[in-house]
């Protein structure tokens, strides 16, 4: 079996966990004040755009190595984090404004209990069980539906943003029981510790760490086996993979579900993180915003969506800071750019720059490759 | 001599008699000046069912406060110092010791309603009807009964006629004698509306025992057979004012899809800015709007002439600059097109706040719309969804006839079906690819415009069309006009049968999750191409 690394790829794999590994140790170890401490907010960003990583990640696997598009993976992400946010509102415990075991929303409703499927939501583990039950299950039926029936490319996209449309609108009622336009938030504590309390923060912190790389060795070995080698038949030639012999459903239907489980995932990692879930995590300009991600780092190569969506959020956070009004500008030209000029993303144009570069007998620059430089 | 002296004295004896007559009986005023409540407004009734020209003058002077009362129980009107009596309308001097009339609030309704139903004697047509049409909007005194009847015997326009003749039924609805009551709720099975349901279903309540309430069974069956056919006309209402409002709905979703069904259903280019190429229509309306008001304030109905070809420019030029600057680079790569022209609409969005601010800006409807006609009996249907209606209909047939009838849409045609073929015959396949888009967006520009007149003109606009025109193009078939006006009016229908059953949002969700089931199983929509590609 081939190594899922190089050296090199593993040396880089290493340098950049260790640093990711020493934030939180210097944001717990030095004083504020101390000009090599790490602030809270600035660990919590890093968090957040750890968990969009992994949604990316999971985003990658479908549409850069199998070609599904999906312009929903929003839901999968809400879905998750709305999961996990079940049980988080209720080790609120009665320190809600009303003083009630019912969340407030619910207390505002006139709401007497919890409705059924709320059952049992104060248990951690049976919340984990749904962040990875809830979303796979939708993403299970929804895809055997659409792939049975072979629809694919635009078709599908546009029927996955036609469902996260759906679930946006559902979770906006309040009748549904997940805080209509609210959402949940104002938590307090998970598992028993203050949930802002810094080495809260820290464990959760590196908790996302862990699943992430976890999560991108998974993907690295499952695109390199045999079952890899297949999905990429999908992605480049569906009809002549079934002239073989192959029937694609089974593949795609795997490294779909796959795909929203590790997208449902980040959400419930993100939920505690940043404090706050509501539907419009859902909306269809999210889902495409994670497929930017995707498409600015380098899609098909699980490394350039983690480095995409490290850029375009610290670019976000930079620009929503300094010039609030040019952000969508800024993101709206970055989509036009990357389509017309970097077709491959930021990190599958790396090798062309190489070849570029002098001392190094390139052949002719990728077409894809010659804004690069600019 | 002698006996013309004679005939005039008695002429002017028997005037005097009308006169005395038509003044107030001292009766009628008492209780005016007194203490009892239910007495009072028992004689503003009275007063009123005389239906004399005194009983208005009469009870405008109560409500205008000009009534006065002396200790003796005389009722004084009194109007700039001058007082008057008001049994015989003789000006007398104002006594010592008169004193204002009290008018309370249930007084004055009693009062307000008794003098519109005394403008049902009125001379002109117009202010008859109006007085009609406005006791019929409020609910109805029983009291007013003997005037409706008066009112209904003199009346000769059959309008106004069916109106009291309803009314009257109403009001007789709580008389005390069992026959008319019977007669009233036999007269109500043609012109009775639901809100008197409550009313008739009193008449059929029964005891707990079992036993019915009302005695009289005839009474009770004449009731049973008028709720039926209230019922039924409300039924048949609801059923008339859905297929309108659902057809209203599909004209709206087929204007905003149009657009997108030459752009992504002919062209296949998977177009997310379509929503904003309908919010620069919808802008232009508004500039063209501002401009009207600015230089032609006296021409301001008019402003949708200048505005329609201003939107279908605005919007075809806007599209002709993205194919030629982003567009035309992305052709083969459908999914890279979707993320290009998603950026676009970010832009176009940022660009429409940038220019007009984050609020929504005001475009009224011109005065022509406003209003609406009314079908039996009690719809109304809005002009202003009419003119929509009707404005699809016509945008519809322009683009059939552009695309079927015109060089231009002949060369479109082949250029979609076989686009090397077309460029071997010599057909400029780029140029054509532009007027194509171009075209697409002009008529979502003027979808924009129509769009402008129903809702809020806002930076989100587009947003919140782009899924449902999508879905529409999708569910009718690509490439398939046809497709696209049967998707469109198919959801505006469900849509609205579904809202009473469901509420709107889950109305909305239903027909997504219909419309995701029913690709599943016609993946190339209602009108799908027979071919033999695998793909």
């Amino acid at each position: 079996m081939k190594p899922l690394f190089n050296k090199r790829g593993w040396s880089v794999l290493a340098a950049c966990v260790l640093v990711a590994v020493l934030l939180p140790l210097l944001h717990l170890a030095l004083p504020p004040g101390h000009p090599l401490h790490v602030s809270g907010y600035a660990m919590g960003l890093v968090g957040k755009f750890m968990c969009y990583a992994l949604a990316a990640l999971a985003l990658d696997l479908v549409w850069g190595y199998t070609g599904i598009l999906s312009l929903g993976h929003g839901v999968f992400f809400a879905l998750g984090a709305y999961a996990h946010g079940m049980y988080l509102m209720r080790a609120i415990g009665r320190d809600g404004s009303y003083g009630s075991l019912l969340p407030d929303f619910m207390v505002f409703l006139d709401w007497k209990d919890y409705p059924w499927y709320w059952a049992f939501t104060d248990h951690f583990w049976y919340c984990m069980l749904l962040v990875v039950l809830v979303p796979g299950l939708l993403a299970f039926v929804f895809g055997w539906f659409a792939f049975r029936s072979r629809i694919k490319g635009v078709y599908f996209s546009i029927i996955t943003q036609a469902m996260t449309y759906a679930f946006m609108l559902l979770f906006f009622r309040n009748d549904t029981g997940f805080g209509g336009n609210n959402g949940f938030t104002d938590f307090k504590r998970i598992l028993g510790h203050a949930i802002t309390a810094p080495a809260t923060r820290v464990a959760l912190y590196l908790t996302t760490l862990a699943l992430l790389v976890g999560a991108l060795l998974l993907c690295r070995w499952i695109v390199g086996s045999r079952l890899g080698r297949v999905l990429q038949g999908v992605r480049d030639a569906e009809s002549r993979l079934m002239f073989i012999g192959y029937d694609p459903l089974a593949f795609k239907l795997f490294v779909w579900t796959l795909s929203a489980v590790l997208c449902a995932i980040a959400g419930a990692l993100y939920v505690p993180q940043v404090g706050i879930i509501n539907p419009s995590e859902m909306s269809p300009a999210n889902s495409i915003e994670m497929v930017v991600w995707v498409a600015i780092g380098g899609r098909g190569t699980l490394v350039g969506p983690i480095v995409g969506a490290f850029a375009v959020n610290g670019l976000k956070s930079w620009f929503t800071a300094a010039f609030p009004d040019l952000w969508l500008f800024a993101l709206g030209l970055l989509f036009i750019l990357v389509t017309l000029f970097l077709r491959k993303g930021i990190v599958g144009t790396l090798p062309d720059l190489k070849r570029l570069l002098p001392g190094r007998a390139g052949g002719k620059p990728a077409p894809g490759a010659k804004e690069e430089t600019a | 001599m002698r006996r013309m002296l004679t005939y005039f004295f008695a002429a002017l004896t028997l005037c005097w008699a009308t006169l005395a007559q038509a003044a107030i009986a001292p009766a009628l005023l008492q209780p005016l000046a007194g203490d009892d409540p239910d007495a009072r407004i028992d004689a503003v009734a009275r007063i009123a069912a005389s239906g004399s020209p005194d009983a208005r003058k009469l009870l405008q002077a109560l409500l205008d406060e000009e009534l006065m009362a002396t200790p003796a129980g005389q009722l004084l009107i009194v109007h700039d110092g001058q007082a008057v009596d008001a049994a015989t309308g003789q000006a007398v001097a104002l006594p010592d010791g008169a004193d204002g009339v009290v008018v309370n609030n249930r007084l004055r309704g009693a009062a307000e309603a008794a003098l519109s139903g005394l403008a049902l004697l009125a001379p002109a047509r117009a202010q008859r009807l109006a007085a009609a049409q406005a006791l019929q909007a409020r609910d109805l005194d029983p009291a007013q009964a003997p005037l409706l009847r008066q009112a209904l015997a003199r009346e000769t326009d059959a309008d106004i006629q069916g109106i009291l003749r309803q009314l009257v039924a109403t009001a007789d609805l709580q008389s005390s004698d069992p026959a008319r009551r019977t007669a009233a709720v036999t007269a109500l099975a043609d012109s009775g509306t639901p809100a008197l349901r409550p009313q008739l279903q009193a008449i059929l309540a029964r005891n707990p025992d079992g036993t019915y309430i009302e005695t009289d069974a005839a009474l009770r069956t004449a009731a049973a057979t008028t709720l039926a056919a209230i019922e039924r006309r409300a039924t048949r209402n609801d059923i008339v004012a859905n297929l309108f409002y659902g057809v209203s709905l599909g004209s709206v979703l087929l204007l905003a899809a149009l657009g997108l069904a030459i752009t992504f259903g002919l062209m296949g280019i998977i177009n997310m800015a379509h929503g904003e190429l309908l919010m620069i229509g919808a802008y232009t309306t508004y500039v063209v709007q501002s401009l009207f008001r600015h230089y032609l304030p006296g021409a301001l109905d008019w402003y949708l002439a200048a505005a329609l070809p201003a939107g279908f420019v605005v919007a075809f030029a806007v599209g002709v600059l993205l194919e030629r600057s982003v567009i035309r680079w992305l052709y083969g790569r459908p999914l890279e097109t979707l993320l290009a022209t998603w950026g676009i609409s970010l832009v176009l969005m940022q660009a429409v706040r940038t220019v007009f601010g984050a609020q929504n800006v005001e475009v009224a409807n011109p005065a022509w719309m406003s209003g609406g006609v009314t079908v039996l009996g009690s719809l109304v249907l809005p002009y202003n969804r009419i003119a929509i209606i009707a404005f699809a209909v016509l945008v519809v047939g322009a683009v059939w006839l552009v695309l079927n009838r015109t060089r231009l849409g002949l060369f479109v045609r082949a250029v979609m079906q076989n686009r090397r073929m077309a460029d071997c015959v010599g057909v400029p396949t780029g140029r054509i690819d532009m007027l194509t888009f171009g075209l697409g967006s002009g008529i979502a520009g003027l979808g924009g415009v129509a769009l402008s007149q129903l809702g809020n003109v806002g930076p989100d606009l587009g947003q919140s069309y782009i899924v449902d025109s999508f879905m529409v193009v999708v569910l009718g078939g690509v490439g398939q006009l046809a497709g696209t006006v049967i998707g469109a009016l198919g959801l505006g229908e469900i849509n609205k049968f579904l809202e009473p059953l469901a509420g709107a949002v889950m109305a909305k969700i239903c027909i997504l999750v219909v419309i995701i089931i029913f690709i599943q199983r016609r993946p190339q929509g209602l009108f799908a191409l027979k071919g033999r590609s695998v793909e």
